[in-house]
C-alpha cells in the first residue's frame, strides 16, 4: 500500500513538474503574479511529493518487502540496516529516483529561499527546474519505475553487490548527486537569464553560492569514490581515468571554472556572457555523466541498466537540454556584452586564465572519455584511451593553473602589478625551493614530476598563507589587531584560503605516490615480509564470522627497527549468497604515510597472498580535498549571500538619483 | 567503476586474486621492474580500461606472464610491446599511439587552448576597443562638481 502511495507520489509529481515548467514561464512573459506565485507552490509541492516517493521505497528497502521488484533484486533481510537503505541507490531505478529527488530538493530550497529574488526571475528559475523534473520523472515513469510489484514475491532478496556493501560507497551516490543536480540551479538561473536578457552582479550573487554548494558537494562525493577505490580495491590505485570517474571529474572542473568566474560578474560586471556558458556547460555535463553511466554505454557495474530503450530516452533528454539550451544562448547571449573593463594582468586576467585552463581540461577529458565510443561508432579502429593519455594531457594544464593560483588572489583588479605580487610571494618561492631539496634528498632522487609536483604544492600553500597573512596584516601589526582583522574579514577570504591550501595538500598527497613502496608475496603463518622500514609478521589467519558473510582474517604483527608498532588485521571475506569474494585491506593510517595490508588467497601450501604497501602521504589527498570542500562551506557562511544589501542599495539609490533629478 | 567489474568477474571465481601474483614476479628486480612498468600501459582486453597490472583477470595474468617470457628472452622495452601489440593490436595500448584516427585526439586538448587562449585576447581587445562608459551629460558634470566641492558628499534626497 505504501508503495502505492510512492508510485502514485510519482505520477502526480509529473503533474506537478508540467504545471511548474509552464505556469510560471507564462506568468513572467505576462507579468501575471497569480500564475507567478504557482511556481514557488509546484516546486514545494514537487519536493513534498517526492519526499513521500523516496520515504516509501525507502520503507520497501527497510521492511524488506520483497514483492517490490526493485527491493527483491538489490536487498536482502541478512543486510545490515545501513547497507538495506543504500541498496536503494545501488541500482538504476533507485539511484534515478534519488536524483529526481535531489532535483526537488533543490526546487524547493530555491523556491524557499528565492523570496528576495525579481519575481519574474524567480519564476523563470523555477519553471526551469520543473521542465527538467518532468523529463526525469517521464523517464522514471516509462522506463525505471522502482515501485514495479512481483506477482509471486520470492522468500528472501537477491542481495547487494558485496563490494559497494560499505560505508563509504553508502554515502558516495548523495553527494555526488548532490554536487551534479545543484549545478541544475545555476543552469536554471543561466537560462532565466537568456530568457530575461539581463545578467549583472546581482544575478552573480544570487548564482554562486548555490554553485558553491553543488561544488562542495561534489567534491566531497569524488573524494569519498576514491578513498572508498583506495580501502577496497587491495592494491591502494585512488584515481584510474576509468570513464565512470571522469564523469564525475568533468561537472568538477567546469564548475571549479564557472565559481571563479561567477566573482568576475559579481565583482566587475565582467565575463556574463562566459559565466552563462560556463553554467549551461556545467550542467550539461552533469546530464552527461547521467547519460554515461546509466544508459549502459559503458559496460562497468555503474552501468546496471543494458537496455537501448532506456539509454535512447536519455540520449533524447540530452539533446533536448544540451542543444536547446546552446540554441537559447547563441540566440540570446550576444545582447549580454559589456562590462567592466581589465588588463590580461589583472585579477580578472588570472580568474580568466584559470577559466581557460579549467575548461581545456574539462574538454579534454571529455574527449578522451568519448573518443574510444565515437571511433568504434563510426566504424573506425578500435582505441583504448586509458591513464597515460589523460596524464600526458592533464598534468601539463595543471601545472600553469597551480602556478597562477598563489599570484592571481595578490594581483588588484582592473590592472594588476605582477611584479609586486610575486615579491610579495618570496615566502613561496623559498618554500618551493626547499620543497624541491627535501624531496631531492628524502628521496634521493625521484620522478621529476614528483620534485616538481612538491615544489607546486609548497607554492600554493605558502601562497593561500601568504596572501591570507597580507589580508590580516600579519606581524606588521600586533597580534591583537590582526586577530580583529581575521574576524571582520570577510567569510568568503577565509574559505578561499582554506579551498587553496587544499588543493596544495592534495598535490602534495599526489606527488608523493611516486615514492610508495610495494610488496607482494607469499607468506606463510609465522613468516615475514619487508615493505619500506617495516617489518610485518604473519601471526595466524582466524576464521570470523559476520552479518552476511564468512571472513579469513590475518594477524600481522608489525615492527620497525625491532619494535611493535602496530597490529594489523586484514581479511578476505567471502559473501555465500553472491558467491563473491572481497578484501577488506588493514591499513594503518598516517599523517607521514600509510602502512596497508591486503589478504589474497592462500596457495596449496598453506601460505597466503599478501600485499603490503608504504604510501607517504596518502592520506593528504582527501585531506585536501576535505579542506576544499570546507573551504567552500565557510565562503557560503559569507554574510553578502544572506542579506541582499548591495541590490537593495542600488536599487534605492538609482531610485533617490532618479528622484533628485 | 571498472575495477568493480573485475572485482565482479574474479570474484564469481571465488577467489580474491590480486593483480600481479606472487608466482608471476621475475626473479630479477630489475626486469621485474621494466615489467610493471610496460604493464601499466598495457590494457587488459576484457576490462574496462584497466591495466594488466591492475587487473586480476585470467587474460590479464596470461600477457603478464607473456610479457616476463619476452623480457627474460633479451627484448627492450619497446620490442616487448611490438610483441604484444602484434598480437592484440592497438587496442591493447592505455596510450593511443599518434596515427591518422588519433590526431583529432592528440591535438584537441593544445588547439582549444590556443583557440580558448586566442578568442580570451581577441574579446579583452575589443573590450579595450570599445569606448567606456557614455561621457557625462552637462546636468552630470555640474552635479559632480558640486559633489567635488562640497568636503562631504551630500546625499541626494
Amino acid at each position: 500500500m505504501i508503495t502505492e502511495f510512492g508510485h502514485f507520489a510519482l505520477i502526480v509529481g509529473f503533474a506537478v513538474a508540467l504545471a511548474q515548467s509552464f505556469v510560471p514561464l507564462l506568468g513572467a512573459a505576462r507579468g501575471d503574479a497569480g500564475m507567478i506565485g504557482v511556481g514557488r507552490n509546484a516546486a514545494l509541492a514537487l519536493f513534498a511529493l517526492m519526499a513521500i516517493a523516496m520515504a516509501s521505497l525507502i520503507h520497501a528497502y527497510v521492511t524488506s518487502d520483497f514483492s517490490v521488484v526493485n527491493v527483491a533484486q538489490n536487498s536482502h533481510t541478512d543486510k545490515p540496516m545501513l547497507y538495506k537503505v543504500s541498496g536503494l541507490w545501488g541500482n538504476h531505478e533507485g539511484s534515478m529516483l534519488l536524483w529526481v529527488f535531489i532535483l526537488a530538493l533543490c526546487g524547493g530550497a530555491v523556491a524557499t529561499f528565492c523570496r528576495n529574488l525579481p519575481p519574474a526571475l524567480g519564476a523563470r528559475v523555477l519553471s526551469v527546474q520543473g521542465m527538467i523534473a518532468a523529463g526525469f520523472l517521464a523517464f522514471i515513469l516509462a522506463t525505471s519505475n522502482p515501485f514495479l510489484r512481483i506477482a509471486v514475491p520470492p522468500a528472501n532478496g537477491q542481495g547487494l553487490n558485496p563490494v559497494l556493501q560499505d560505508p563509504g560507497l553508502a554515502f558516495h551516490p548523495p553527494f555526488l548527486y548532490l554536487g551534479y543536480v545543484g549545478f541544475s540551479v545555476s543552469f536554471a538561473f543561466a537560462i532565466a537569464a537568456l530568457i530575461d536578457g539581463k545578467v549583472d552582479a546581482a544575478w552573480a550573487r544570487w548564482v554562486r553560492p548555490w554553485a558553491l554548494a553543488a561544488w562542495c558537494a561534489l567534491t566531497l562525493g569524488i573524494a569519498l569514490g576514491s578513498w572508498w577505490a583506495y580501502y577496497t580495491l587491495g592494491w591502494g590505485g585512488w584515481w584510474f581515468w576509468d570513464p565512470v570517474e571522469n564523469a564525475s571529474f568533468m561537472p568538477w572542473l567546469a564548475g571549479t571554472a564557472l565559481i571563479h568566474s561567477a566573482i568576475v560578474v559579481e565583482k566587475r560586471d565582467a565575463l556574463k556572457s562566459w559565466t552563462i556558458l560556463l553554467a549551461i556547460v556545467t550542467f550539461s555535463l552533469s546530464l552527461v555523466g547521467t547519460f554515461l553511466v546509466r544508459s549502459g554505454v559503458l559496460t562497468s557495474v555503474h552501468a546496471f541498466a543494458v537496455d537501448p530503450a532506456r539509454g535512447s530516452f536519455i540520449l533524447a533528454l540530452l539533446i533536448v537540454a544540451i542543444g536547446g539550451s546552446l540554441v537559447l544562448y547563441a540566440v540570446r547571449a550576444p545582447a549580454l556584452a559589456g562590462g567592466g573593463l581589465f588588463a590580461p594582468v589583472s585579477r580578472e586576467g588570472a580568474l580568466v586564465l584559470n577559466n581557460l585552463l579549467m575548461a581545456t581540461a574539462a574538454g579534454s577529458v571529455l574527449l578522451g572519455t568519448l573518443y574510444p565510443l565515437f571511433l568504434d561508432v563510426v566504424g573506425g579502429d578500435k582505441i583504448s584511451v586509458g591513464a597515460p593519455f589523460f596524464n600526458k594531457t592533464f598534468v601539463p594544464l595543471m601545472v600553469p593553473v597551480l602556478l597562477t593560483m598563489a599570484i592571481g588572489p595578490l594581483l588588484g583588479w582592473k590592472r594588476g602589478d605582477l611584479l609586486g605580487a610575486l615579491q610579495r610571494l618570496w615566502l613561496a618561492f623559498v618554500a618551493a625551493f626547499l620543497a624541491c631539496l627535501v624531496a631531492y634528498y628524502a628521496t634521493s632522487g625521484g620522478p621529476v614530476m614528483a620534485i616538481v609536483g612538491f615544489a607546486l604544492a609548497a607554492w600554493v600553500g605558502m601562497g593561500a598563507i601568504v596572501e591570507w597573512a597580507e589580508r590580516v596584516a600579519l606581524f606588521r601589526v600586533r597580534p591583537g589587531l590582526s586577530l580583529r582583522r581575521a574576524i571582520h574579514l570577510p567569510r568568503a577570504a577565509h574559505g578561499m584560503t582554506l579551498a587553496h591550501f587544499g588543493i596544495a595538500v592534495t598535490v602534495a598527497g599526489i606527488a608523493a605516490s611516486a615514492f610508495d613502496a610495494e610488496q607482494i608475496d607469499l607468506v606463510a603463518i609465522g613468516g615475514a615480509m619487508r615493505v619500506g622500514q617495516y617489518e610485518m609478521t604473519l601471526e595466524r589467519v582466524d576464521r570470523r564470522e559476520g552479518p552476511n558473510y564468512l571472513a579469513d582474517e590475518a594477524t600481522f604483527n608489525v615492527r620497525r627497527d625491532g619494535a611493535l608498532i602496530a597490529v594489523m588485521h586484514p581479511q578476505r571475506r567471502f559473501f555465500p549468497l553472491q558467491e563473491r569474494t572481497t578484501s577488506e585491506t588493514a591499513i594503518r593510517t598516517g599523517i607521514g604515510a600509510d602502512l596497508y595490508i591486503a589478504l589474497g588467497d592462500p596457495d596449496p601450501q598453506g601460505r597466503w597472498t599478501v600485499r603490503a604497501y608504504w604510501k607517504p602521504l596518502v592520506s593528504w589527498i582527501w585531506g585536501g580535498a576535505l579542506l576544499m570542500a570546507l573551504g567552500g562551506m565557510v565562503s557560503l557562511t559569507d554574510r553578502r549571500w544572506r542579506i541582499g544589501v548591495a541590490v537593495k542599495a542600488r536599487a534605492t539609490g538609482a531610485a533617490a538619483v532618479a528622484a533628485g533629478e | 567503476m571498472k575495477r568493480l567489474a573485475i572485482l565482479l568477474l574474479t570474484s564469481l571465481l571465488a577467489t580474491t586474486a590480486l593483480a600481479v601474483e606472487p608466482a608471476e614476479k621475475l626473479a630479477d628486480p630489475a626486469l621485474e621492474a621494466r615489467a610493471r612498468v610496460i604493464s601499466q600501459g598495457l590494457r587488459c582486453l576484457v576490462c574496462r580500461n584497466e591495466s594488466i597490472d591492475e587487473s586480476h583477470a585470467d587474460l590479464a595474468h596470461d600477457v603478464r606472464v607473456l610479457l616476463r617470457e619476452r623480457l627474460v628472452a633479451g627484448d627492450t622495452n619497446p620490442q616487448a610491446v611490438a610483441y604484444i601489440v602484434a598480437r592484440y593490436g592497438d587496442f591493447v595500448l592505455l596510450e593511443p599511439p599518434v596515427k591518422r584516427s588519433t590526431y583529432v585526439l592528440w591535438l584537441a586538448p593544445p588547439v582549444l587552448l590556443a583557440l580558448g587562449g586566442l578568442g580570451a585576447l581577441i574579446a579583452m581587445r575589443r573590450q579595450a576597443g570599445q569606448a567606456g562608459p557614455a561621457p557625462l551629460s552637462a546636468e552630470e558634470g555640474a552635479q559632480l562638481a558640486k559633489l567635488m566641492q562640497t568636503d562631504t558628499p551630500e546625499r541626494p534626497a
